[in-house]
Parts: structure tokens; C-alpha cells; sequence
């Protein structure tokens, strides 16, 4: 059928199965945003294009399907830097189309021109700048197929405008030839069985869940794992609640901020059996200290994960769902066989002792009765309020590490947050992309804090237009709270430009500017009664303002660059730690 | 040759874009390139790329790894300590009547072919492992080198399997 490449964009993107794009027009995609008008996909017009590449992320996060952004050349490519970065740290299948200038244009630096396959190669899975309007569809189909196999990514296609306009013949076939491009799925037999094996003969060990197990929508067979060979799961800042929280086996977040229980666990386990994660430096802290006792099972479906940071000796590469299933498939053949007790490793001990450590490290927070409210319970409060069928999603910061601690995740995908790059200002965009995706049923609370707030708050606007009614809760402590906590701690609290002032912006007048409601909390006798309030309103995106301890820190807290050996459950045994040794010293 | 020189043929896809990918993953994750050298094959979509690296094994792994991970890149093998490994040279040399002989008879024991005489400079041309290039040059720099180029490191294994065969492949994807 002869259409136009633009017409072919939009045919491909529903052939693909593709719902909603987040974008922005301009002028080299516009052939593109004028075949939208007929094609069948709900476009999310945004304020800024980092909006449209978080708000794509936030719903890849959410449903597991790939997020489509579609934006213009230039300016408008650059803006997708940060988000593209971001999906290609955390694994979250993206596809970016964009805009670019005439084919006879690129080179000449001409209006609006970027060498934006150029600029975004090391931050993509995979990039593309269509040279001949017949590569159209397949490029878009490869790239489809690439954003969401394997480990999933973010992937570019740049579509000159020229190339939009001119004529193309469309047939689609759903297959791909990619000769270059094969992942690996399936785990290798004798590792499995060697796995299987080495976890038998283990006294300590442990399940290193991460955000693989997420990506792979492996819920299922992890809980099936881990309750077959009675493995206690530690679940990393990128896979909080894959295990539930409330799980027997479940032992909490590892890392710089992470439980106790989970931070001691590894340091004491004599095998890590790592799930789709890898041996991030916020988890593992002084690489050469972490887990010393551990030998490693690794699985991910990327080879180069295994034995980047950490040998393992027992690799395996595959979908970490498919490897889950053939360890159960090899238990079962065990079982067949009347040897399932030669496969069960003796953790009731060490779980024993794990219980142990979860109760004497509990979270603390000193909350008065009245008066100052404590970010944690603002947290819990939310939590409590909107409760396990929500989603809650974050930014990056101090709220971030309390909302990921202290709120018992029952699921994957429940918990959206920018892990990898840290991006201030991915919440208010991700939120509203994840309830996009999640539709009017599932709840969506963004907790972020009042600096990343400011980054991208311009994007109410785009929850408002399109009537996306997501919960914003901002943690405003007036700070850029996690700076202050390290300037504090490692800068003797010399405070260098953390401040935020509280009232700036009144964030209930910014509701109102927006058309939503703004609810305030000062103190917390309020709290629980306004939240109820702002959760009455379901049909309108809602906004509350928690104002909340500016002084308030996050622990546990394992300092930077240090072991985890060295993790601290305040700020007095750090300051403690630090008189002890001048003392020494002098 | 220091151990931990190693040479990597690497089969791709001859798509646009796809020497700077491979740059930019090297220079992204701090990985040393000693030479690189880009040609055809025998399949004309197919481009293959020899690159040495100077790196101890566990880091070998993880370019490998990396290198396996961009999707135009088809196949990597490394070459063994045996390949076959040849250079291209080009030297031009100050040289005057005197000892314009003396430089014809030293390229002559390196098998190098005189492809310039000038009236007071000579150029050579030679081929050969790196080491073989660096002992010439060693020999002409008495007689002033004016300049030189050198190609990097182009490679085969001996014997009758080629990269493209299934059995010989040290690491995974083949076309």
C-alpha cells in the first residue's frame, strides 16, 4: 500500500500494538503529527520533552510494555538526553522517535540540526538515523523489538523530514532480521544443575534480587524459588517488592541506605545467588569488602554483567524467568527422583538469625505526638492512606530512600524510581506516564521532594490537559535534602546552597494556578485527616504539600566509598565514630 | 609483544554509524586501543575490524562482552599468539648519493621495496609484524627518518579455517 513515510510511522506504531505517545511537536516531525490526527494512538501532549521520555519510561515501568516518545529535531532531541540515559540505566524499554532535518540538510548545521544519533550512541541500546524512506518500517520494528528483548533499553530512531514526506510502500510483516542481535534466553543445562548444587551445599545463602526480575515479570517464579529451597531474598532499590515486603523470606533493601538485616546479610552469606542485578557500587559499597565470604551464582540476561564487578562461579546467561523456571523444572526432575533432599540447602539457622536482625535494626524515627511531622510518617501515612494497590513512584533524594524502605511493596512494578542515573525530577513525569498506562483503576502517588518537584512540575499541566489524575505528594523539607545530610555528615554541616525555602513556591496556590487541588500538612495531627481528603478526589490530579523535619537524615547509612561492614544507624554513631577517631589520632 | 597484547578480528555489519559505536564504547569505558584497521570481506556487507587492545584478560572479557552487545557486531574472535599479523610501513628517508646504496641494501634485507627516490630522499615500503617494522625503522634512523606512517595490525589465523566457520568460534554469533 502507498502511503507516506509519516503515514507509515503511525502504521508501524499500531501495528507494534502501540497505545499512547508522549510528545511534542516542531517542525521537522511535523508530517509526522499531521498523520496522528487519523492514526489510532492517544497522544499525551507535554510541557517539555524530558517530560514525554520520562512519562514514556514511567509507563514502560508500569505495564511492562515499551513507552514511544515523539519529538521534533534539535532542541527538542537534546531535551531526551537525560530520560534516554536514564532508561539505559535501568534497563526500561523505551523507543524515542524524533524529527530531524532534511536528509539534504544534515551536515550544513542547518536550523534545528543535531547530531542526535551522534550525541545519543553510548546512551541508547540502539540508535538509527533512517537514510531511505523504505527503511522506515523496519527500522521502527527493530528498534521496537530491541527496546524490549533482551535486556531492555532505551532505542532512537531519527526520521529526517524529507523522508516523512516522501512515498513508501507498506506491507507489514512482524518478523525481524537482526543477524547481529540474539539474546540469549535460555540458561545453560549444566549450570543450572551446577546452581542448583552449589545452593545445596551453601550454610548462608542468600537471594540478590534485582530489577531484572522486575523487567522479566518474574514475581511468580521468584517466590516459587526462594520458598522451594527456603532462601532468604534481599531485594535491591530496582526490584523492591518483587518479593513482597510482608513474605516470610523477604529480608528488605540492601545498600547505602538499605535494612540492616539485608546489608548484614550479605556480608555474612557465604553464597549470593544474584537475580537480575548487578553489583551496583550504591549496593555493594567498597567493592573489594563486600560479601566476603560469598561464592556467586549470577544470573542476567546481559553477559557483560557477569564478572564486570564480581567473578562469579557459577555464570548464567538467560532471561532470568526462563532460568527461574528451568531451576524449578530441574527440582521437580529432582523430585521425580526422590532426591529433593539432596538439593535442599539447611537455612533454618540462618534465617533464624536474619529474623533476629530485622527485629534489634528496626527503621527509626522519633515522631512526636504532636506538632513536627516526620517524613517517615509522612510516608507510612501515604502509604496507609492509598495503600498495597497503588504505585507509588519517586525521585531522588532523601524521600526517595524513605518511600523505597518504608513502604512494604507487595509486587513488582508497584515501586517506579530512577535507580541507576539518580535523576532529580523523573516523579512528577514517570507518575503520570505509569497512570497513563495503568488506566483509572490502579492509584498513582508520586512521592517526590521539593527539589525534584521543581524540575518538572510543569507537566501538571500536561496531568491536567489530559486528565490524568495522579497523586502528587511532595516531602518538603525545604532542602536538597540528601546534600545537606552528606554536608552534615562528611562536610562538617557546612551548608553550601541546599537551601529551598518551604513557602517557595506555596504549593497549594501552585494547585490552584493549575485548576487541581492543594492540600497542606504542617503538622501531624493533620495528617491522616488530609490525606483521606485528597484521596477522596479521585477523577482530578491532586496535590499535597507535606512540610515535613528539615532537619531530618536517612539512615541506615553506609558512607560513601566505605564497606558495609561500616553501616550506621545514625548521626550520633557517626559523629561518634569521628570524635573516637581524632582521639585516636591525638 | 607485551602478554597482554591481544588481537580481536571483529566480523560487522557495514552499516553507517558503526566504526564510531565501536570507538565510542572503547573510549566510553576507558579501554586502550593500540591499532585498528577496517576493510572489506568477501560478504560486501560485512566489514571486518582488527583491533588490538593492551589489556589483561578479566578486562578482555568485558570488551569482548561489550563489543558483543552493539547490534551491527556480528562476530569476535581473538586471534592466537600464532596468526598471522602483518603492518604496512611507508618511510621516507634523507638520502644523498653517498648513502643512497646503503638504504637500498638495508630495505632489500627487510624484503622492503623502494616506491619514491627523490634527490635527496628515498621512500620504503614494507610489510611485516610490528616488530620486524620497528627493527627497520631502528636501522634507517641514522640516515634521518623525515617522516613515517604505519597502518594498524591486520591478522589471520594459519591453517584452513576461517572466522566465519562455526567450529573455530571462541565467541558466539555467527552471520
Amino acid at each position: 500500500m502507498r502511503m507516506t513515510g509519516a503515514e507509515a510511522v503511525m502504521r508501524t506504531l499500531e501495528a507494534l500494538g502501540v497505545d499512547t505517545v508522549f510528545g511534542y511537536p516542531g517542525g521537522a516531525i511535523m508530517p509526522a503529527y499531521d498523520t496522528l490526527i487519523e492514526a489510532g494512538l492517544e497522544h499525551v501532549l507535554v510541557r517539555h520533552e524530558q517530560g514525554a521520555i520520562h512519562m514514556a519510561e514511567g509507563y514502560a515501568h508500569a505495564t511492562g510494555k515499551v513507552g514511544v516518545c515523539i519529538v521534533t529535531s534539535g532542541p527538542a532531541a537534546t531535551n531526551l538526553v537525560t530520560g534516554l540515559t536514564d532508561a539505559m540505566m535501568d534497563s526500561i524499554p523505551v523507543l524515542a522517535l524524533t524529527g530531524q532535518v532534511p536528509s539534504t540538510a544534515i551536515g550544513t548545521d542547518a536550523f534545528q540540526e543535531a547530531d542526535v544519533t551522534g550525541i545519543t550512541m553510548p546512551i541508547t541500546k540502539h540508535n538509527e538515523l533512517v537514510r531511505s524512506a523504505d527503511r522506515i518500517v523496519d527500522a521502527i520494528k527493530e528498534g521496537y523489538h530491541i527496546a524490549r528483548s533482551g535486556r531492555p533499553g532505551p532505542v532512537l530512531i531519527d526520521l529526517p523530514k524529507d523522508i516523512l514526506n516522501a512515498e513508501v510502500d507498506f506491507v507489514w510483516d512482524p518478523a525481524v532480521d537482526l543477524p547481529g542481535y540474539r539474546p540469549t534466553v535460555r540458561g545453560h543445562g549444566r549450570m543450572i544443575r551446577e546452581a542448583i548444587a552449589m545452593i545445596a551445599e551453601a550454610e548462608r545463602p542468600v537471594i540478590y534480587a534485582g530489577g531484572g526480575l522486575v523487567r522479566a515479570g518474574a514475581d511468580v517464579e521468584l517466590r516459587a524459588f526462594a520458598e522451594r529451597l527456603r532462601l532468604p531474598v534481599v531485594t535491591t532499590l530496582m526490584a523492591r517488592g518483587v518479593l513482597p515486603d510482608t513474605h516470610e523470606l523477604a529480608v528488605g533493601m540492601p545498600g547505602m541506605h538499605g535494612h540492616v538485616a539485608a546489608v548484614r546479610a550479605f556480608q555474612e552469606t557465604d553464597l549470593l545467588v544474584v537475580l537480575g542485578a548487578r553489583f551496583d557500587d550504591r549496593v555493594t559499597g567498597r567493592l573489594d569488602a563486600f560479601a566476603p565470604h560469598a561464592r556467586v551464582v549470577h544470573v542476567d540476561v546481559d553477559p557483560a554483567e557477569i564478572g564486570k564487578n564480581r567473578h562469579a562461579d557459577v555464570p548464567i546467561v538467560g532471561d532470568v524467568r526462563v532460568v527461574l523456571e528451568q531451576f524449578l523444572a530441574h527440582l521437580d526432575s529432582l523430585g521425580e527422583k526422590g532426591r529433593i533432599a539432596e538439593a535442599l540447602p539447611d537455612t533454618a539457622d540462618w534465617r533464624a538469625h536474619l529474623d533476629r536482625l530485622k527485629v534489634e535494626h528496626p527503621l527509626r524515627c522519633d515522631q512526636p505526638e504532636t506538632g513536627v511531622l516526620k517524613p517517615q510518617t509522612a510516608i507510612r501515612a501515604i502509604h496507609a492512606q492509598w495503600g498495597d494497590e497503588a504505585v507509588y513512584v519517586a525521585g531522588v533524594g532523601q524521600h526517595q530512600m524513605w518511600a523505597s524502605q518504608l513502604i512494604p511493596y507487595t509486587r513488582g512494578r508497584q515501586w517506579i524510581n530512577s535507580g541507576g542515573l539518580g535523576t532529580m525530577g523523573f516523579a512528577v513525569p514517570a507518575a503520570i506516564g505509569a497512570k497513563a498506562g495503568l488506566g483509572r483503576d490502579v492509584p498513582v502517588v508520586a512521592i517526590d521532594g521539593d527539589g525534584c518537584f521543581q524540575m518538572t512540575f510543569q507537566e501538571l499541566a500536561t496531568a491536567v490537559q489530559h486528565d490524568i489524575p495522579v497523586v502528587f505528594c511532595v516531602i518538603n523539607n525545604g532542602y536538597l535534602g540528601m546534600v545537606r545530610q552528606w554536608q552534615s555528615l562528611f562536610y562538617d554541616d557546612r551548608r553550601s546552597q541546599v537551601e529551598l525555602p518551604q513557602a517557595l513556591p506555596d504549593l497549594v496556590m501552585l494547585a490552584e494556578a493549575y485548576g487541581i487541588p492543594g492540600f497542606r500538612v504542617d503538622r501531624v495531627e493533620d495528617l491522616a485527616p488530609t490525606l483521606e481528603k485528597a484521596a477522596s478526589i479521585t477523577d482530578r490530579p491532586v496535590l499535597v504539600d507535606l512540610r515535613v523535619d528539615p532537619e531530618e537524615m536517612v539512615f541506615p547509612m553506609v558512607p560513601s566509598g566505605a564497606s558495609n561492614e561500616e553501616v550506621l544507624e545514625s548521626a550520633e554513631e557517626w559523629f561518634a565514630r569521628l570524635a573516637e577517631q581524632q582521639e585516636a589520632r591525638a | 609483544m607485551s602478554r597482554d597484547r591481544h588481537i580481536l578480528s571483529v566480523l560487522v555489519e557495514n552499516k553507517p554509524g558503526v566504526l564510531a559505536r565501536i570507538a565510542l564504547m572503547f573510549s566510553r569505558r576507558g579501554y586502550n586501543i593500540h591499532s585498528l584497521a577496517v576493510g572489506p570481506t568477501e560478504d560486501d556487507r560485512v566489514s571486518r575490524l582488527t583491533i588490538v587492545v593492551g589489556t589483561e584478560a578479566v578486562q578482555l572479557e568485558q570488551i569482548v562482552k561489550q563489543l558483543n552487545k552493539l547490534v551491527h557486531v556480528l562476530k569476535i574472535t581473538e586471534l592466537g599468539d600464532d596468526a598471522v599479523e602483518r603492518e604496512l610501513q611507508l618511510v621516507k628517508v634523507g638520502a644523498d648519493p653517498t648513502t643512497r646504496s646503503s638504504i637500498i641494501e638495508l630495505a632489500d634485507v627487510f624484503r622492503a621495496k623502494v616506491v619514491d627516490v627523490g634527490l635527496d630522499s628515498i621512500t620504503i615500503e614494507a610489510a611485516g609484524n610490528p616488530r620486524k617494522l620497528q627493527a627497520m625503522l631502528d636501522l634507517l634512523q641514522p640516515f634521518g627518518i623525515r617522516e613515517f606512517v604505519r597502518s594498524g595490525t591486520i591478522s589471520l589465523s594459519r591453517g584452513g579455517t576461517a572466522i566465519t566457520d562455526n567450529g573455530r568460534a571462541r565467541m558466539r554469533r555467527v552471520i
